[in-house]
C-alpha cells in the first residue's frame, strides 16, 4: 500500500551542503568575512611567488615610507626589509600557526568533552577538574610561560596555544553529549546494540557539530592574536616573519615612522575580523536563526 | 490465535521486579510480573501511565533507567536471562534478537544521516557484511517495509519524511538483525488515526510472515484488539488479567478490565451503547458493566509510596471487602488465561 508522502523532491547530502553554503553567502558579514579570509588565504598561498626573496632580507633603504618607492609598496622598515614581502609571508606563519594550534585545541576539547559527557560520573568529574585547572590559569600567560620554557618556534607556539584554549570548547562539547546522550536519539541506538564508539561518532558527535564550528573559527582569531602577541612581546620563532614580529619591531620607530607598525597591525585586524564575521554568520545558519532546515 | 501459554515460548518473563531506588528506600514499580511469547506471536501489554508497562519493556532489553533497577525475577529470551548478561553480551543481543521500537520516531533516528545510511549502520553494527551487501538489504527492508521507490527514500533525511515514513524506517531498522522478539512501545501513538491502522496492519503481517514474536505496549485497548492474539492487563506495577484477546473482550473478569473496555468510547462490545451520552450514576457499578453504560473508572492510580496493603486496585473497585484491602490477590487460572482477583467470577462461572 502506497503511503501518500509529503517530501517531495529527493535530496541529497550536496544538496543539503548546498544550502547551508548558500545561506552563509546571502549574509553580508559572513560574505565579508569570507572574501577576506580567502584573500588572506591567496596571500599566503602566492607569498613565494609575489616576493620570492626571503622576507628577513634587507631588500632597500630603512624606513621608506608607502607610495616612496615603487619595488616597496608599503614601504620599508628601520632595517629595510620590505614590509609587503613581511605581509604576505607573515600571512602564512599566522594562518598556519591559528589552523593547527585550532586543531590542536579541537582534538582535546572535543575528546575531553566527549568522554567527560557521555560517560558521566566519576571520568565527567576527573576531567572537569582538569578543564576547571586549565581555566583558573589565564590563558595568555600560559601559553608564554609555556613558550618561554619550551624555547619559541612554529610547533613550540603551536602546541602551547592548543594546551591553553581547549577548555571552553571541552564544556561546550560535553554540555551538548550530555544533551543528547540522554536523548531518545541515543537510548534508540542503545537498544539497537550499538557500541559507545559507534553512538558516541556516528549519533552524538555529527549532532553537535554546528556550534563546535562556529567556536573553531573563533579559535583560529584567537591563535591568530596570541601568536602575535608573543611574537610582539619577542617569544615568537625568530627565523620567521610573522605580524606580531612586526608590529614589535616598529614599536621602536612609532613616533617617526608609524606605518611600519600599523600595517601589519591592519593585517591582524583584518584576520581576526573576517574569522569573527564568519564565525557570525556560521552561528546564524547553522544554529537555526530564522529558517529551520 | 496461538496457545494461551506456548510451549515453547521465545520470551518468557517470570517473576520480574522493579524498583525504584529512592531516598525512602525501594519503591516497586512492577512486582513479580511473568508472561510468555511465542514465536510469530503478538501479545499486547495494556495498562494506564504509570502502571509500569514502560519500564517492562525496557527490561526485556536488559535496560532499566536509573534509579530504578530489577528486583527480582528473570527475562529469558531464547533460553538466555538477560538480567544476567553483562553489557557486553548484551549489546550483541540488542538489536540481533531483540529490537525495539518507539512513540516518537523522529527524535529516534539521526536528523544528519540518510534514513539509508542510519539502517546500514544498524546492519553492519552486528553483521561483518561489506558494504554493499548492507546497501542491497537496506533496499530489501525498505521494500519490506512497504516503502515506496527504496532506492529514492534511501538517501533522504528522516526530517524529510511523514511520521508514518519514519515510524516504517524505525521499524526496517529494528528488523535489521532480524530479531525473534519485536517490543512495540505505543509505536503508533503519535501517529493519526489512518496511519495507526497501516502501521498496525505492517506489524502484523510482518510478524507473520517471519515469525517475529510482538510485543506491544499501549494504553489503548481499543486500537490493538483487532491485531493481538494475547492481552495482559497491568495495573499498578502488577499484571491483573492476561487472557486471549477474543475471551477477554466478550467476557471480561477484573473489574479493571471491565472499567478499561467499558471507559472504550466507541462500542467494542455489542452490548454496549455508542456514545458517552448517557452517563449516570447508577451506571457507576462495576459489575455487569460489559452489559451496562460506563464511561469512566473512579478514582485515580495509588502512588508508588502509598500502595495500598492489598490489591492495588480496591479503592477503585465496587466489589471490594475486607479481604482485598488485606491481602493482594494471586493470579488463578480463569478461561484461556489468568486473573488476579479476590472476586472474580462471583457473579458468573470463570
Amino acid at each position: 500500500m502506497a503511503l501518500p508522502d509529503t517530501a517531495s523532491l529527493p535530496p541529497t547530502r550536496t544538496d543539503f551542503r548546498d544550502r547551508t553554503v548558500g545561506r552563509l553567502l546571502r549574509r553580508p558579514s559572513a560574505l565579508v568575512g569570507l572574501i577576506l579570509l580567502a584573500g588572506i588565504l591567496a596571500m599566503a598561498g602566492f607569498a613565494d611567488i609575489a616576493f620570492p626573496g626571503d622576507p628577513l632580507d634587507m631588500a632597500g633603504t630603512p624606513l621608506l615610507r608607502p607610495g616612496d618607492a615603487a619595488e616597496f609598496p608599503l614601504g620599508t622598515d628601520m632595517m629595510g626589509r620590505d614590509l609587503a614581502s613581511g605581509i604576505f609571508h607573515g600571512a602564512r606563519v599566522s594562518l598556519l600557526i591559528g589552523g593547527v594550534a585550532a586543531l590542536v585545541s579541537l582534538v582535546i576539547g572535543i575528546g575531553i568533552g566527549a568522554l567527560s559527557g557521555y560517560y558521566g560520573g566519576r571520568v565527567d568529574r576527573a576531567l572537569m577538574r582538569v578543564t576547571e585547572l586549565f581555566q583558573t590559569i589565564p590563558p595568555f600567560l600560559f601559553t608564554l610561560a609555556l613558550v618561554a620554557i619550551l624555547q619559541p618556534s612554529i610547533a613550540t607556539i603551536t602546541t602551547a596555544i592548543g594546551i591553553t584554549s581547549w577548555s571552553g570548547l571541552a564544556r561546550l562539547v560535553r554540555a551538548e553529549v550530555l544533551r543528547l546522550r540522554n536523548s531518545e536519539l541515543a537510548q534508540a541506538s542503545i537498544i539497537l546494540g550499538a557500541s559507545d564508539a559507534r553512538i558516541i561518532f556516528l549519533h552524538i558527535l555529527p549532532n553537535t557539530l554546528a556550534p563546535v564550528i562556529v567556536s573553531a573559527s573563533i579559535l583560529v582569531a584567537t591563535a591568530i592574536l596570541t601568536e602575535s602577541s608573543l611574537s610582539f612581546l619577542g617569544l615568537g620563532d625568530p627565523n620567521v616573519v610573522s605580524w606580531g614580529g612586526m608590529v614589535g619591531a616598529g614599536r621602536e620607530t612609532i613616533r617617526t615612522d608609524p606605518h611600519v607598525a600599523a600595517i601589519p597591525g591592519v593585517a591582524i585586524v583584518i584576520a581576526v575580523l573576517a574569522l569573527n564575521l564568519l564565525g557570525d554568520g556560521l552561528n546564524d545558519v547553522l544554529n537555526g536563526k530564522g529558517e529551520r532546515r | 490465535m496461538s496457545d494461551p501459554i506456548p510451549a515453547d515460548p521465545v520470551l518468557a518473563v517470570d517473576g520480574l521486579s522493579i524498583a525504584f531506588q529512592t531516598r525512602r528506600g525501594l519503591l516497586p514499580a512492577v512486582r513479580d510480573l511473568s508472561f510468555s511469547v511465542g514465536r510469530g506471536e503478538m501479545l499486547a501489554i495494556v495498562g494506564e501511565s504509570g502502571c509500569g508497562k514502560s519500564l517492562t519493556a525496557l527490561a526485556l532489553l536488559g535496560l532499566v533507567p536509573t534509579p530504578g533497577r530489577v528486583t527480582g525475577g528473570a527475562v529469558r529470551l531464547e533460553g538466555r536471562n538477560l538480567l544476567a548478561l553483562d553489557e557486553a553480551a548484551l549489546r550483541h543481543v540488542r538489536g540481533a534478537r531483540i529490537s525495539m521500537i518507539f512513540q516518537e520516531p523522529m527524535t529516534a533516528l539521526n536528523p544528519v544521516l540518510t534514513v539509508g545510511e542510519q539502517i546500514m549502520e544498524a546492519i553492519l553494527e552486528h553483521e561483518p557484511v561489506s558494504r554493499k551487501a548492507a546497501r542491497e538489504r537496506t533496499l530489501a527492508l525498505l521494500e519490506r517495509v512497504r516503502i515506496p521507490d527504496p532506492a529514492r527514500r534511501f538517501a533522504e533525511y528522516p526530517h524529510r519524511m511523514s511520521g508514518g515514513m519514519r515510524q516504517r524506517v524505525m521499524i526496517a531498522m529494528a528488523l535489521a538483525g532480524a530479531p525473534a522478539v519485536l517490543v512495540a512501545d505505543e509505536p503508533t501513538t503519535a501517529l493519526d488515526v489512518t496511519i495507526q491502522a497501516q502501521i498496525l496492519s505492517l506489524i502484523d503481517e510482518l510478524r507473520r510472515e517471519q515469525g517475529t514474536a510482538v510485543v506491544f505496549i499501549t494504553h489503548d485497548l481499543g486500537v490493538v484488539s483487532r491485531y493481538v492474539d494475547r492481552v495482559l492487563v497491568m495495573y499498578a506495577g502488577r499484571k491483573v488479567e492476561e487472557r486471549d484477546t477474543r475471551d477477554l473482550f466478550a467476557d471480561p473478569f477484573h473489574p479493571y478490565t471491565q472499567g478499561l473496555i467499558a471507559a472504550q468510547p466507541r462500542g467494542l462490545i455489542a452490548a454496549q451503547p455508542r456514545g458517552l451520552a448517557a452517563r449516570s450514576q447508577a451506571d457507576a457499578r462495576l459489575p455487569g458493566v460489559a452489559r451496562e453504560r460506563l464511561t469512566e473508572i473512579p478514582g485515580t492510580v495509588p502512588a508508588l509510596a502509598a500502595m495500598p496493603p492489598g490489591c492495588a486496585f480496591a479503592p477503585r473497585c465496587p466489589l471490594a471487602d475486607d479481604l482485598c484491602a488485606r491481602t493482594v490477590p494471586p493470579p488463578r487460572p480463569a478461561g484461556s488465561g489468568l486473573v488476579a482477583c479476590h472476586h472474580a467470577g462471583e457473579s458468573h462461572a470463570i
